[in-house]
Formats: C-alpha cells, sequence, structure tokens
C-alpha cells in the first residue's frame, strides 16, 4: 500500500516535472530577476554595474504623484472597464441564449472584438476617434448632437472616458462568452418548474439564474480584472505617456525604457505584481466566504 | 524582464541582409543599421553598396526597430555588452550625450578637412567633451506650413511672428467653414518638447537648459509664450491638438482642414504626393517670431547622424564608410530622392537644390535653429524631457498657469 503511493507520488512528479522546469523558467526566473533588480540602481544596457540600492526606488516610488496618479488611474480604470463589460457581457449572453434563428452567425460575430489584435484595434479606434478627420465625429456632427468636434483622446475628461470605452468594446465578448458557457449547462428543469409555479422572468433570473452561474461569472470578473490592472497596449497607443490615462504598466515602461532606470522601473513592476496578487487573494477569499454562506 | 540578449541575436539574425559576393580573404565587411523608416532603408542601401564597390570591401545592413526609443534602447544594450555587431550606427540628434562613451572620437580619425563645411549648430551639438562623436548625416528642422490658396484668397502674408498667425488663422475661420487655423504636436511625448522650445526660444526665452544642465526655463518670456499657446487650445487650434503627433497633424492639415501646420521636412514630399488633395497649395516657411526681448524665429532641430562604435574590429573602413554617406555627391543624392535635407553647406549651393524653394528655404532656416539640451543632460535627457513636456501639457490642458507649472519641474538636471 505504501510502495504504490510512493510510486503515484513519484509518478505524479515525474509528469509534473517538465512544467514546473518550464514555469520556474520563464515565470519564476524573470520574477524573481525583477525583484533583484528592484532594490539597484541597474540602467538599461549595462547592469553589471548596478549597485545596490535597497529600498531607494520604492521610496523614489512612494514619493512621486505620478506614480500615484498611475495607481489611480489603473483601479479606476479596472474597476469601471469590469463592471461594464460583466454587465453587458451578461446581457449579450441572455441575448445569445435565447433559441434565435441565426445564433450561431451572432455568437460568432460578437467575438470579433476580442478576435482582433489589441494594438490593431486601439490604433483603429484613435483614427475613428480623430477629433478632425474621424468617423466618430463626423456621426455626431452630422447629426446635429454636437456643435463642435469633440476631443476624445485630448481633453482630460474624454480621454479616460475614451479608453474605458474602447476597452469595453474589446472586453465584453470575452465577458459574454464565458457567461453563456455557464448559461448553457444550467439544468432546464428548475426553469421549467419556475415557470409552472408562475414566477417572474426578473425574479427567475435574480433568485435562480445569477446564483447558478456565479462561480462562473466570478472567474470571469477575476481573469478580466487582473487583464486590466495590467493594462497597457490600449492606453499606450491611444494617448502615449499622457498623465491623464498612464497606466501603472505604462508608468513603469517608461522608467525602463525611456529614462533607462531598470531599478526604479524594476520596482514598479514589482509593486504591479504585489497589486495584482494582492487584488487576486481578495477576490478569490471573498467569494469563497460568500459562495460557502449562500449554501450554509 | 525578458532576456534582452536572446531577443537581440534573434532579431539581428533575422535582420540583417549580407551581400554576399564570393568572400576574399582581403575584403573587410563593415556593418552599419539604418533606420528602416519610410524610403530610408533603400536610400542607405544604395549609398552603402556603392561604397562597398569603390573600396572593394563588403557592406552589411542591420534593421532596426522604427521606434526611435525602441533603437536607442537596443544600441544601448548592444553597446554596453561591447559588442562588435554594428561598426557604424545611425543616431538621433538628442542620443549623442547618452551613448557618447560607446562611440570613436572622429577628430582623431578623419582628416580635418573632411570634417569642413557641416553646420557648426550639427558639430556642436556632436560634440561631446570635445569629442565629436558623429558626423551629421541630414538635418531637419520644425517648419511651418501654410496654404497658399487660403491665404491669397483672404489676401493675408505669410505670418512673421505668433500674432500675425493668430490673426490670419482666425481671419480665414472666419470665413471658411469646417477648418482649423493651426495644427502642431501636442500630445505629451517629445514632440510637444521640441514645440515647446520653438516657442519658448522664439519668445526669447531661452533653451530649456544652460550648458550646466541647470534650468533656464524659469522666465518672464518663457512663461508668456506657453500662456499664448494655451490660449490657441479652443480658438485658432482644436483642442484635439493635445493628442496630435507628426501624422495626426498632417492628416488634419494634408485633408485640407487646417490652414497652418507645424512640421518636420518629411511632411513636404507626402503633402505635394500625386494623392495628396492639397498638392501645390502648400507653402514652408520658417516658424513664427514671439514677441518682446530675444524674438526671432525658431525652428527646433532635428536630424540623424553617423557615429562609430569604439569596440568595432575595423575603425579605418568605417570611418570611411561614414565619410563617403555624408560626403558631397551622396547627400546630394539622398536630397534629390528622398528630400533629405543635406547637412553640409555646399550641398544648398548644387543647381538641382538651389531652385527648388523647399531647399533654398530651408538653408535660411538652418542659422536660427534652437537646440534640445541633450548633450548638457547627457544620460538624463528623456528625463528632463519628460518632466518638462508634462509641465507644457498641464498648462495647455488648463492645469494651472505656465509660471508656476515651470517652476515645479526640477532645476537641476546634471
Amino acid at each position: 500500500m505504501t510502495t504504490l503511493r510512493t510510486r503515484r507520488a513519484v509518478t505524479a512528479w515525474t509528469f509534473l516535472a517538465p512544467m514546473l522546469a518550464v514555469l520556474a523558467l520563464v515565470a519564476g526566473w524573470p520574477l524573481l530577476r525583477t525583484i533583484l533588480l528592484s532594490f539597484t540602481d541597474a540602467g538599461l544596457g549595462d547592469f553589471s554595474a548596478a549597485g545596490f540600492v535597497g529600498l531607494g526606488n520604492y521610496r523614489d516610488l512612494v514619493a512621486d504623484p505620478e506614480w500615484w496618479r498611475a495607481v489611480a488611474n489603473t483601479l479606476g480604470f479596472t474597476v469601471i472597464s469590469v463592471t461594464i463589460e460583466t454587465v453587458l457581457g451578461l446581457v449579450v449572453a441572455l441575448t445569445l441564449d435565447a433559441h434565435l434563428p441565426g445564433r450561431g452567425v451572432v455568437r460568432a460575430a460578437v467575438l470579433i472584438p476580442w478576435a482582433i489584435p489589441t494594438v490593431v484595434s486601439a490604433k483603429m479606434w484613435a483614427w475613428m476617434l480623430n477629433d478632425l478627420t474621424g468617423v466618430v465625429n463626423a456621426v455626431l456632427l452630422g447629426l446635429d448632437l454636437i456643435a463642435k468636434p469633440w476631443a476624445w483622446l485630448a481633453d482630460p475628461v474624454l480621454a479616460p472616458v475614451s479608453v474605458i470605452a474602447v476597452d469595453v468594446w474589446k472586453g465584453t465578448p470575452f465577458m459574454a462568452l464565458l457567461s453563456l458557457a455557464a448559461l448553457q449547462v444550467l439544468p432546464r428543469e428548475i426553469y421549467e418548474a419556475a415557470r409552472v409555479d408562475g414566477v417572474h422572468p426578473v425574479r427567475v433570473f435574480f433568485d435562480v439564474t445569477l446564483p447558478l452561474i456565479r462561480p462562473a461569472l466570478l472567474v470571469a470578473v477575476v481573469f478580466r480584472s487582473l487583464d486590466a490592472l495590467r493594462v497597457f497596449d490600449v492606453i499606450f497607443v491611444l494617448t502615449g505617456d499622457n498623465p491623464a490615462t498612464a497606466s501603472m504598466s505604462v508608468y513603469a515602461r517608461q522608467q525602463l525604457i525611456d529614462f533607462q532606470q531598470v531599478g526604479m522601473g524594476s520596482a514598479a513592476a514589482t509593486f504591479l505584481f504585489l497589486v495584482i496578487a494582492l487584488f487576486a487573494a481578495v477576490v478569490v477569499t471573498a467569494g469563497r466566504i460568500r459562495v460557502a454562506g449562500a449554501r450554509a | 524582464m525578458v532576456r534582452l540578449g536572446t531577443l537581440i541575436a534573434i532579431s539581428l539574425t533575422l535582420g540583417t541582409v549580407v551581400f554576399a559576393r564570393p568572400a576574399a580573404a582581403d575584403k573587410i565587411t563593415v556593418s552599419i543599421s539604418c533606420s528602416s523608416l519610410g524610403i530610408e532603408m533603400e536610400l542607405c542601401r544604395d549609398g552603402a553598396q556603392a561604397w562597398a564597390k569603390q573600396t572593394g570591401n563588403e557592406v552589411k545592413l542591420v534593421s532596426t526597430p522604427a521606434d526611435a526609443n525602441e533603437r536607442l534602447s537596443l544600441y544601448q544594450t548592444l553597446l554596453a555588452a561591447k559588442s562588435d555587431k554594428i561598426d557604424i550606427f545611425q543616431i538621433d540628434v538628442v542620443w549623442p550625450g547618452i551613448l557618447a562613451n560607446y562611440f570613436l572620437d572622429l577628430n582623431q580619425f578623419a582628416a580635418p578637412d573632411k570634417l569642413d563645411g557641416y553646420f557648426q549648430t550639427l558639430i556642436v551639438n556632436n560634440t561631446v567633451d570635445g569629442k565629436l562623436v558623429a558626423v551629421p548625416w541630414f538635418v531637419d528642422a520644425g517648419l511651418l506650413y501654410y496654404r497658399k490658396d487660403l491665404l491669397d484668397k483672404y489676401q493675408l502674408k505669410v505670418p512673421e511672428t505668433w500674432a500675425d498667425l493668430e490673426a490670419a488663422a482666425k481671419k480665414v475661420m472666419a470665413g471658411e467653414s469646417g477648418i482649423e487655423g493651426y495644427v502642431w504636436q501636442g500630445r505629451a511625448y517629445e514632440g510637444l518638447t521640441c514645440n515647446a522650445l520653438e516657442w519658448i526660444d522664439s519668445n526669447g526665452g531661452g533653451t530649456l537648459l544652460d550648458n550646466s544642465a541647470q534650468a533656464t526655463f524659469n522666465n518672464k518670456q518663457a512663461a508668456a509664450a506657453l500662456d499664448r499657446a494655451r490660449g490657441w487650445i479652443g480658438t485658432v487650434s482644436p483642442q484635439g491638438v493635445l493628442s496630435y503627433d507628426e501624422e495626426s497633424a498632417r492628416g488634419a492639415f494634408q485633408s485640407g482642414k487646417a490652414v497652418f501646420m507645424r512640421n518636420w521636412p518629411y511632411a513636404w514630399a507626402l503633402l505635394n504626393a500625386a494623392d495628396s488633395p492639397v498638392r501645390g497649395e502648400v507653402g514652408v516657411a520658417p516658424l513664427p517670431a514671439g514677441d518682446g526681448e530675444g524674438a526671432k524665429h525658431a525652428g527646433t532641430l532635428g536630424g540623424q547622424s553617423l557615429a562609430v562604435s569604439k569596440f568595432t574590429a575595423h575603425p579605418k573602413e568605417a570611418v570611411d564608410l561614414v565619410l563617403y554617406l555624408t560626403g558631397k555627391e551622396e547627400e546630394k543624392r539622398r536630397a534629390i530622392k528622398g528630400s533629405f535635407n543635406p547637412s553640409l553647406k555646399s550641398v544648398y549651393d548644387e543647381p538641382e537644390l538651389k531652385d527648388d524653394p523647399f531647399f533654398s528655404h530651408f538653408a535660411d532656416i538652418l542659422d536660427g535653429l534652437a537646440v534640445r539640451p541633450a548633450a548638457a543632460a547627457g544620460r538624463k535627457y528623456n528625463q528632463f524631457s519628460s518632466a518638462f513636456v508634462h509641465a507644457v501639457y498641464a498648462t495647455l490642458s488648463g492645469q494651472g498657469d505656465a509660471a508656476s507649472n515651470l517652476a515645479k519641474v526640477k532645476s537641476s538636471w546634471k
């Protein structure tokens, strides 16, 4: 018995070993190196001359108002865009779950924004949102909805709105797809029972559908939030290093590449990593408690 | 962090084009990195090949990222690793201070008469601690593009001062529908540093940092210049100009939606291309002057130079190729074929260029160029530029006045 268990354990570890090795190589080592570099004053290009500066980079980081602005931008972006994407995604999923003619085609069409590489779609939106030559202003002006062209990407208020809108356009299909997958495995009998009992459809949604798909929805929200916290491409393409929209990743890139301060940039990247880890831990724990509470 | 070394090795292998001829033992191969932007690679290849044919050596071209910042970080990584993979580097006008330690002093490798005749501004820009780190190849400067047809229609003259420009823009905007007055580069990036330097210098407000990298922009004229630019937003310039880079400004101007544009020389050829809606209707002039003490015309200096790595195995041949590419014949060929402005003064007197209004105007502008303080700030230039640009951007977007925003920028960049 013991030998069998030992042998099984050995087999399991043997199968796991290549995977763990690859993980250590492509995820563990770069992460460790970034953390190590964040305690040095390394410059881009010559790491060998780097000296240990302890927590110096973190002190500079905490003292930099631009960094805190980037943190606030990132958190605001994440909360707002993921909330809108979740609600819209759920609406799209419920629509697609109904037995409509041509459902397959619509389902494929909905996925298109998700399939386009972000850099490409962001550039595309940048041209569409251009204040003088863009189609968005042309349409709004043509319909007499606005009196003069709006500066979608330049106005300090409109720029974050535009960035979130473009992200919602891209992220909603992902949320819709995961919600739809959850919806389609729900047992039909419950709904038949509810119909027999004459329960109002809105109540069915909140009392039956939502609790049942909550675990799947939670996973989708965590995925999207992690994605949104490290957002870089959509912001960098649309508004560049503009402090009104710069995210933590945009800040880290600027330190690393433009300023050649690998130490400082690594500190920013490490901080970002900690924020994401903390967020994931909180969401997962909170989700577990709520799910457990609902069952009890 | 990605392993940069591996990436570089791969990209060099993929991006390398060897002009293979049967390798003779005495042949020397010199490798050169050229920008791959637009027509640049083709011009560089033709020029380098002509030199190879003439001297019996071989040339290897290494293509680099089109984005300037990425190119700079690639160069830094290669040079810090003491790589001899690239002998000749094409560098931007703001890089000599950052990369100076990695390049040969060309004063020691080239005969003095070979280095005569370049614009003095460029030679000064490329000299770091008495070392000439690169030979100027072509030169850029901020220019004012204007719509000849519209100025004629409203009987306006080409603006001499910023006030003239505002008045002219307002007059045309009042008469035409769907047109903006003045478009420029207002996005928070290096391009805005160039624009702001022009406003400040043309207003007698100095060139941002002095030779010891101390701030000189905390003065009344500099603040007044920025406040004036702030006044353009929403009046003669669209608010969207705060998100414009070179290409968005050109997009607005070329589609006929603006009377004036600030841009680099590259726009000239494109504005006059066969499919351009404003073809033949565009004029070019020095940027307007400010007012008050020390007001003048100022255009920011741009352009690229060629430098030789100090890790090269063939310094003699590499320097020879640099001097060939920056020589009179080659610069003339590049001017005619790609409208790259020669860095050699005498090329502007050549018959083919002398009668071309674009080049003849340009030669006048070159005397009043404003040089970004890259040599003084050295490795910290990009940090300085970013801090400065954020102060400018805050002013333009209405967050505080110019004087207090400029005062918040650190004053020492040594």
